[in-house]
């Protein structure tokens, strides 16, 4: 056979080979050591010195030729049973992945996180203390004595005379300023207790409390600060009222309304300037420093941005309730 | 305090509507809670005579009447009412009108009698609930009158919810005054003038207790008649206030109270020994009061007494024996004061609270008696007739409150409040509320009237000031403060963080109540004593929570009990245990708890269902360690908890502290919370996970690690986190992780044997470990094991 007889009996045999191993035994035949074209190289030293570099250069093409063909019937077949394998392996991609549940956090604890982020940035730090009081914390240094009739407000759980269950979280800021000296600047979260349970009442509730003493701390700034919580809050336009109340520990007290387009006014939050009554009872010049102080509902709160309509849901602790608060 | 805005506008009345005047009186700091109309909607309603009257002929419990309602015909009614009686004075709904409930009144036939209207019972009226018989008016009505503008029922009731401090308005004299000063208008006083004694008759008043009562005003008045009826016009007043009518003498003492804000009491003159005594109780002395309850008074409480006994809890509640009925004929009239802190809390300690004690310990004008008094005795005689004798006096005056002297700095004003108020505004609205203002460099000098008792220093006035300022015409300003970062200690960890990983795994956090069942904590926790309230709302609620299990273990039931197939909760909050070293006597401890029950993931396609175990929250509490960064230094050790599975329990240490349990909670407490399957629980003190180790960073090694795999038999009793803990500590360094991977037991291990499979990684920083060194390690390690636990090789 001549070189170019041999050359399209190869090309046939790449194109019929259909796995990577047939086409590897074509290459034996024609590239191996006994192969059509290897037998072609070692036929040339019979050939005169004229003829064979031209004879070795056509072999030599020939080789070249027929490799890269093997090469690319290599790379055909090679994709070809890549793909036959992916299309083995198709799953179904909406099937369920494999369950990693997510919990979440309680509505209360999501609105006290929301309340102590925005004073946060303020540089209000978070102080807890307590929920077994003493009457000098909960009631005597907050400027209510004994047999005051803001006390019979307070439906109090009493253990002992001396000893309840807090009415308010305001026993923390007692005890922050009787470490600590102005300026300060800290909410208290937590759960206070009254002994009352009914439609809009449960024995146990939460409340922020808030303080800031210092220097030249004003009504004014006390109106500042609560607007724009309130509108951080709820994040929407809404009214908000200042209205004059009465706090035995502050002096101007007010109580703070919002309303929403079209709604009714709702109370949500109590304040004033600290009582220097107070910031007496715990060692702080009254004269040198002034404070504000407020306190607010986080169930009421809760209950107003979140649309929740029963308060005592809030400790029933269905998971269908709670799961809503992702 | 309620009242009709018909009688305040007697007093004082500004250009506003209903709503106008609550939405001022609010935004003054008195908050109107409602304001309500004093009787439904109805029209065609008039004042009619009963002219004839009779038996209706077919039916027992009717009557036939003719009603004259001044038109030219008498209406023929039949009535069901009892008191329907000829010569009544009646209201008559007449043909065409509509009463409350859009009840239309046409021509009707009872019982084949006609019926041209109805004769109207004060329910039907919308007026009160009474319907026990119809409305019966005084012989004046006017025939034929409107029944609404008449009685004048386009009127408004409203209800202020009154502060603490603000008692000066718990009569509509204070609330007139008030709205005077908001609007700027003359209040017309009430009139009173003294009534001439026409008798001598008097007691003689010692005041024993001059600090608790400064002073006592009495007047006997003789030869009343206590069966007169309340005139209309006064019932309808007490009536719109909320309160109901009694008796004469006791509608007028509750109509001074409400006009002037000021108690009265009426005493049966012929029931007092001797004159009249205001001292304190004896210990124990005894007192039967008007609701019959006798009562063992205290020596702190005040007592109004003759000579022989104690009559009535002053300022509080009447006596039984000494009250008037309707046979009195004589009686000793009181007008006191009586000072708050002698009232505050007593009331309250019987069980009681009243009008009275309500006014008494907030406070009452200590100059307001003698108008009271000549007040009372005015309407008595003229609605009960009798003779008055004159007032008897007694008074210390050194222990009266004196009108109070507080000065006001122009510069705190606007310290505290953050505007300047002009001078003569800070003035005129100082007058505007009675106060007597002299001005003088540093800003004012003002005498408070006794009324205003509330008013004490400088910052009530400032709050007087800003009030009728207005609180919303004050701007609001944001703070200034100095720009000081707080210090963070990286080490410290947040409730935070823990309750991000413990949200990560699936739980969903419970809120439950710091007080639980007493039961369900003497079951999980019988060997502790607990912290119990005195008065709680139930029982079910009177036992402060040793642990978060009781609440998170009946949240559990809960759900199941709702179908729930999985639940995962945790709670953090406060733990309180009763304990004498600490403060107030019980120890509040912070701790963070999670339940689980149920299967791990739901049933899914590809793995199915697979209920939670032991190592589920083993895991969860694991993963929360590791926040710390020194999850190595906590311990499980197996131990007995009351409320676990003795089997399926472990105690949390850190170092040698106990922290926590984690386990099964023990299958006898199913039944208590209403628990389906298996349930897991742990609780840990949250301290011992929020402190975290810094990180320092080592050199990483360049060289291979060399795995090697120990296959062991051990007894089965042997704790495997133990034989891990050995070879951790033989390791050093070059040990760079270590692995169980396998526990088995069974056929082909000996009894009472188990097989453990571990591997080791070794690695150096400095080189490639040699083979031998490795065998070296290898064989220390096996040495080791079999003397400390008795391990031996498994073969192949």
């Amino acid at each position: 056979m001549d070189l170019n007889e041999i050359l399209t009996q190869a090309k046939a045999a790449v194109a019929a080979a259909s796995t990577p191993a047939e086409l590897d035994d074509v290459r034996v035949n024609y590239m191996g050591k006994k192969g059509l074209l290897t037998e072609q190289l070692k036929q040339l030293g019979k050939l005169s010195a004229e003829e064979r570099p031209q004879a070795g250069q056509a072999i030599n093409q020939a080789k070249q030729e027929l490799q890269q063909i093997l090469n690319a019937r290599n790379d055909e077949l090679k994709q070809a049973e890549m793909n036959q394998k992916l299309a083995a392996e198709r799953i179904d991609v909406t099937l369920a992945g494999r369950r990693a549940n997510r919990g979440g956090m309680h509505p209360v604890t999501r609105t006290i996180q929301r309340i102590e982020d925005y004073f946060g940035q303020l540089g209000f730090s978070v102080k807890v203390g307590p929920e077994v009081e003493d009457d000098f914390h909960n009631f005597d240094a907050l400027n209510i004595p004994a047999q005051h009739p803001a006390r019979a407000d307070h439906d109090t759980f009493y253990f002992t005379p001396a000893t309840m269950l807090r009415t308010q979280t305001s026993g923390v800021q007692i005890r922050t300023m009787e470490t600590e000296q102005p300026p300060l600047r800290i909410i208290s979260p937590g759960r206070v207790y009254r002994n009352d349970y009914d439609q809009t009442h449960t024995p146990m509730f939460h409340q922020v409390e808030g303080l800031m003493v210092d220097t030249d701390v004003s009504f004014t700034e006390l109106k500042g600060i609560l607007h724009d919580f309130l509108h951080h809050f709820f994040e929407e336009d809404l009214e908000i009222r200042f209205r004059p109340s009465y706090f035995p520990f502050t002096e101007p007290s007010a109580e703070v309304d919002v309303r929403r387009a079209g709604g009714d006014w709702l109370e949500v939050l109590g304040c004033g300037m600290v009582h220097p009554n107070v910031l007496k009872a715990v060692g702080i010049d009254s004269e040198k420093y002034t404070g504000f102080a407020f306190g607010m509902g986080v169930e009421r709160l809760t209950m107003l941005r979140y649309g929740v309509n029963d308060l005592r849901a809030f400790f029933e602790n269905d998971l269908r309730f709670l799961e809503q608060f992702k | 305090m309620k009242f009709s805005e018909q009688w305040l506008r007697e007093w004082v009345s500004p250009d506003l509507t209903s709503n106008q005047l609550a939405e001022q009186l609010s935004m003054a700091g008195l908050e109107v809670d409602a304001v309500e109309p004093v009787a439904a909607a109805f029209d065609q309603v008039v004042v009619g005579e009963v002219v004839e009257c009779g038996p209706h002929p077919d039916a027992d419990k009717l009557q036939v009447t003719k009603v004259n309602v001044g038109g030219d015909e008498l209406l023929d009614i039949v009535c069901g009412a009892p008191n329907c009686r000829q010569g009544l004075k009646v209201v008559v709904a007449t043909v065409g009108a509509t009463l409350p409930g859009d009840f239309k009144i046409k021509k009707a036939k009872l019982r084949g009698a006609p019926s041209h209207g109805m004769l109207c019972s004060s329910k039907e009226l919308g007026l009160d609930d009474e319907h026990a018989g119809i409305i019966e008016l005084p012989a004046d009505a006017p025939v034929g009158e409107d029944y609404r503008q008449w009685l004048g029922l386009d009127d408004s009731m409203l209800d202020v919810d009154l502060t603490p401090n603000r008692a000066d308005c718990l009569g509509i004299k204070g609330i007139a005054r008030e709205v005077g000063v908001l609007n700027n208008l003359d209040v017309q006083e009430l009139a009173v003038s003294p009534v001439a004694p026409t008798i001598d008759d008097t007691l003689q008043i010692t005041l024993q207790a001059p600090q608790a009562c400064p002073r006592y005003l009495g007047r006997v008045v003789r030869g009343i008649d206590v069966t007169k009826p309340t005139p209309l016009w006064m019932k309808e007043r007490l009536r719109r206030s909320g309160v109901r009518s009694i008796d004469a003498v006791v509608d007028i003492t509750n109509y001074v109270l409400l006009e002037l804000g000021h108690p009265m009491h009426a005493f049966d003159l012929a029931t007092l020994e001797g004159d009249i005594q205001v001292r304190m109780a004896n210990t124990d002395e005894s007192l039967t009061l008007l609701d019959g309850q006798t009562v063992s008074l205290q020596d702190d409480v005040l007592v109004i007494a003759d000579e022989k006994k104690a009559l009535a809890m002053a300022g509080i509640f009447g006596g039984e024996q000494s009250g008037v009925t309707a046979a009195s004929s004589d009686i000793f009239l009181e007008s006191a004061f009586f000072a708050p802190t002698a009232i505050m809390g007593r009331a309250r300690r019987f069980g009681l609270h009243t009008d009275a004690s309500h006014r008494y310990e907030r406070g009452v004008d200590p100059e307001l008696q003698r108008t009271a008094m000549e007040r009372a005795t005015e309407l008595l005689l003229e609605i009960c007739g009798g003779q008055a004798g004159p007032v008897v006096e007694a008074v210390s005056a050194e222990h009266l409150p004196k009108a109070a002297e507080v000065s006001l700095r122009r510069e705190r004003l606007a310290a505290v409040l953050g505007i300047s108020v002009a001078d003569t505004q800070v003035t005129e609205i100082m007058q505007r509320l009675g106060f007597k203002v002299t001005a003088n460099e540093a800003g004012w000098q003002v005498e408070v009237p006794t009324y205003r008792f509330d008013i004490a220093i400088e910052e009530d006035l400032i709050e007087e000031v800003a009030r009728v300022y207005g609180y919303n015409n004050i701007p609001s300003v944001a703070p200034k403060a100095a720009l000081k970062m707080s210090r963070r200690n990286e080490a410290e960890l947040s409730l935070r963080d823990a309750q991000r990983s413990l949200q990560a795994l699936g739980y969903q956090e419970a809120i439950t109540y710091s007080f639980v069942d007493p039961k369900h904590q003497a079951a999980l926790f019988p060997e502790q004593a607990t912290l119990t309230l005195p008065h709680p709302i139930s029982v079910e609620m009177s036992s402060m929570r040793l642990s978060l299990w009781p609440g998170l273990l009946s949240a559990v039931g809960y759900n199941q009990k709702r179908q729930q197939a999985s639940v995962r909760m945790f709670e953090s909050g406060l733990s309180f245990v009763p304990d004498t070293t600490a403060e107030n006597g019980v120890r509040q401890q912070s701790m963070i708890a999670g339940v689980i029950a149920g299967s791990v993931q739901g049933e899914h396609w590809a793995d199915g269902e697979q209920a939670v175990d032991f190592y589920d929250i083993k895991g969860h509490v694991e993963n929360l360690l590791r926040l710390t960064a020194h999850a190595a230094d906590f311990r499980f050790v197996a131990s007995q908890h009351s409320a676990l599975h003795p089997g399926q329990s472990a105690a949390i240490y850190l170092g040698e502290r106990l922290v926590g349990y984690v386990g099964a909670v023990h299958p006898q407490f199913s039944k208590t919370f209403g628990l389906k399957g298996r349930v897991f629980a742990f609780e840990l003190q949250l301290d011992a996970i929020l402190q975290r180790t810094l990180p320092k960073a080592s050199k990483i090694s360049r060289y291979p690690s060399i795995r090697r795999d120990l296959a062991l038999l051990v007894d089965e009793q042997v704790a495997a986190g133990e034989i891990l803990v050995v070879i951790e500590k033989f390791g050093e360094s070059r040990l760079v992780d270590l692995n169980l991977f396998d526990v088995y037991q069974g056929e082909n291990t000996p009894a009472g044997k188990k097989s453990l499979a571990i591997s080791m990684v070794l690695q150096d920083v400095e080189r490639t470990l040699e083979e031998n060194e490795v065998n070296e390690f290898v064989n220390g390690v096996v040495e080791l094991l079999k003397n400390e636990f008795d391990a031996v090789l498994r073969d192949g």
